[in-house]
């Protein structure tokens, strides 16, 4: 293939042209909200303050110090998670969180949790290499 | 690229300067960080690790991204022919940089986050960088003569330049509720731009190893080729659409898993393209091994293999599923940024000093042991970081799993050869580094 200026404009151009109009129908077809549970409380603001992602993990995403905590809601419970919240533990140091920061933090971890499953035992393998859940 | 006028050279150093001690630092906040993956608690009062991750990723950053607009900068008047636009925009660039980055170090040690995966700090600082970006477009555009006939790396400077801007302007969206309060939205475009600004400074730093490449061959079409070309639209292809690898396992439309697996694909011909030239990789490596700079660019060749083969891999749902959340993608990521991106950077500088400095004949055997200890390093870093993994994805899958706490005691063995391999790759790295800071300071300059 000769790359003359015009085929380089072009071919510039076409994946400029697909990467706006796939960028834009991304945000405006954001996943619904009965799969990406809205979130309406601070909590999601209090996780980024106290910077919980730099240990913990969301989907699979974030630092590897600490659990992944997207289920963390369900299978763990309130009273469970509130307790390492009031303490910390040996890694992670007591953020001295206000009684109205660690309700907001469990608001957002309930929400997450409805979102979805995180846990990669729960994904089947297509024999394309695809996952669905 | 030859020697630079006095005043290039003047613009190059303080670049350089700034970036080399960003990476030193960036090493000595890594090595905090391991210490406290074997020694749960370390410093955990002052500085516990929510503050020592991003003050590690920042500064590493920070280095690569101000590294790699210096070498921007220097090298565009050699390219076009033409003076620098405006030297005093490149220099405002910079101190916006130098506030950013001490600004953003003292929120981090104050307890203050963007509270953002990966390169986060308070949306204020964003606004900074931002406006520094644009004097760097401003000044980069202003600088070229023409639009028409402009060699790869034209192209793929102007791609990072303005990719840079639009996926870090898109980082930002989650102030805006719209975005912020849609759980699962927010991660996809959070990850989108992520993937994609990793792409942008990439192509900056391609460019000019492109650039230092035609100088070592000799070859100068080469960034005129058909295809250079056909790569540099491949890498573009990625850099837009391949971003999906990171998300496949969130509740999104199974279409962002579909192009994405599809398009990470592509990279294929680029690993087939360095498989199928490794001969002749082999025979001018014996021919230019003198170079240090060429040694260095070699071991960012080597890391290319062996970051994009890792990246292909993981790129297949099924099998990242397993990889995914593991210390698979930090090795994925540690090899790119000082395996390639570090060492083609370190490259440049050491061709330019040795061009425009008296010549750096009486560092050659600390910076070349440097260069061999901090890849044998890198390579047993990698690898444990891989062995970890590997251990953490079999916990993640086992019927009956062990808690937490007890499956990282069992990866302690992987973290201790991180740590040391980490430390002792900081060491091959400060080899190369320092002398390449004594020498820019105290250059003589040769014109």
């Amino acid at each position: 293939m000769e790359f003359n200026e015009k085929n380089k404009i072009l071919t510039a151009g076409i994946l400029l042209l697909t990467f706006t109009v796939y960028s834009f129908h991304l945000y405006s077809s954001l996943p619904r909200q009965n799969l990406a549970k809205a979130d309406d409380s601070n909590g999601k603001l209090v996780w980024q303050d106290k910077n919980c992602i730099s240990c913990h993990q969301i989907y699979g995403l974030g630092g590897y110090l600490g659990p992944d905590l997207t289920n963390v809601y369900s299978t763990k419970g309130p009273e469970y998670i509130k307790a390492f919240l009031k303490t910390g533990t040996v890694v992670m140091p007591n953020f001295k969180l206000s009684d109205k920061e660690i309700q907001e933090l469990l608001g957002y971890l309930k929400n997450i949790d409805q979102t979805g499953k995180a846990d990669p035992r729960t994904f089947t393998i297509s024999y394309n290499g695809t996952i669905k859940q | 690229m030859g020697p630079l006028s006095n005043k290039e050279h003047k613009l190059f150093k303080a670049y350089l300067l700034t970036a080399l001690m960003l990476l030193v630092l960036g090493l000595s906040w890594g090595i905090i960080g391991s210490l406290q993956y074997i020694s749960p608690g370390l410093l955990k009062q002052h500085f516990s690790f929510e503050k020592i991750r991003p003050l590690h990723v920042s500064s590493v950053l920070f280095w690569i991204i101000i590294a790699s607009v210096g070498m921007v900068l220097t090298y565009l008047p050699s390219v076009t022919g033409k003076k620098l636009y405006s030297f005093k925009l490149a220099y405002i660039h910079l101190l916006v940089f130098i506030i950013s980055t001490l600004g953003i170090y003292f929120a981090y040690i104050s307890g203050n986050f963007g509270g953002r995966e990966y390169w986060e700090f308070p949306p204020f600082f964003a606004v900074l960088i931002i406006a520094g970006w644009i004097l760097f477009l401003i000044n980069f555009i202003s600088s070229l003569s023409s639009f028409r006939n402009q060699p790869v790396y034209i192209w793929m400077w102007m791609t990072g330049i303005i990719f840079f801007l639009f996926t870090y302007l898109e980082s930002y969206l989650w102030v805006i509720p719209y975005f912020r309060k849609n759980l699962i939205g927010d991660l996809l475009i959070q990850w989108k731009s992520n993937g994609s600004m990793v792409g942008s400074w990439n192509m900056l730093i391609y460019g000019s190893s492109i650039i230092l490449m035609e100088k070592i061959s000799g070859n100068k079409e080469t960034g005129q080729s058909s295809i250079a070309f056909i790569l540099y639209f491949t890498g573009l292809f990625n850099l837009m659409f391949n971003w999906g690898h990171h998300i496949y396992t969130l509740p999104t439309a199974p279409y962002v898993q579909y192009i994405s697996y599809a398009v990470s694909m592509t990279e294929l011909f680029i690993i087939g393209r360095i498989i199928f030239n490794w001969k002749k990789t082999l025979d001018t490596a014996q021919k230019n091994l003198h170079i240090l700079s060429y040694r260095l660019l070699l071991s960012a060749d080597i890391w290319v293999f062996l970051t994009l083969a890792l990246a292909i891999l993981m790129s297949i749902p099924g099998i990242n599923v397993y990889t995914h959340g593991t210390h698979i993608t930090v090795a994925h990521t540690m090899g790119a940024t000082i395996g390639i991106n570090s060492f083609i950077l370190l490259a440049t500088i050491t061709d330019n000093t040795e061009d425009n400095c008296s010549n750096l004949l009486h560092y050659h055997k600390i910076i070349n042991k440097g260069i061999w200890i901090s890849n044998i390093s890198l390579l047993v870093f990698w690898c444990s970081l891989i062995g970890a993994g590997i251990k953490k994805a079999i916990w993640q899958t086992a019927e009956v799993q062990n808690s937490f706490s007890m499956m990282m005691q069992e990866l302690k063995p992987y973290f201790i050869v991180f740590m040391a391999a980490g430390i002792s790759l900081a060491i091959g790295l400060f080899c190369i580094i320092f002398p390449l800071m004594k020498m820019k300071i105290s250059c003589i300059f040769k014109k």
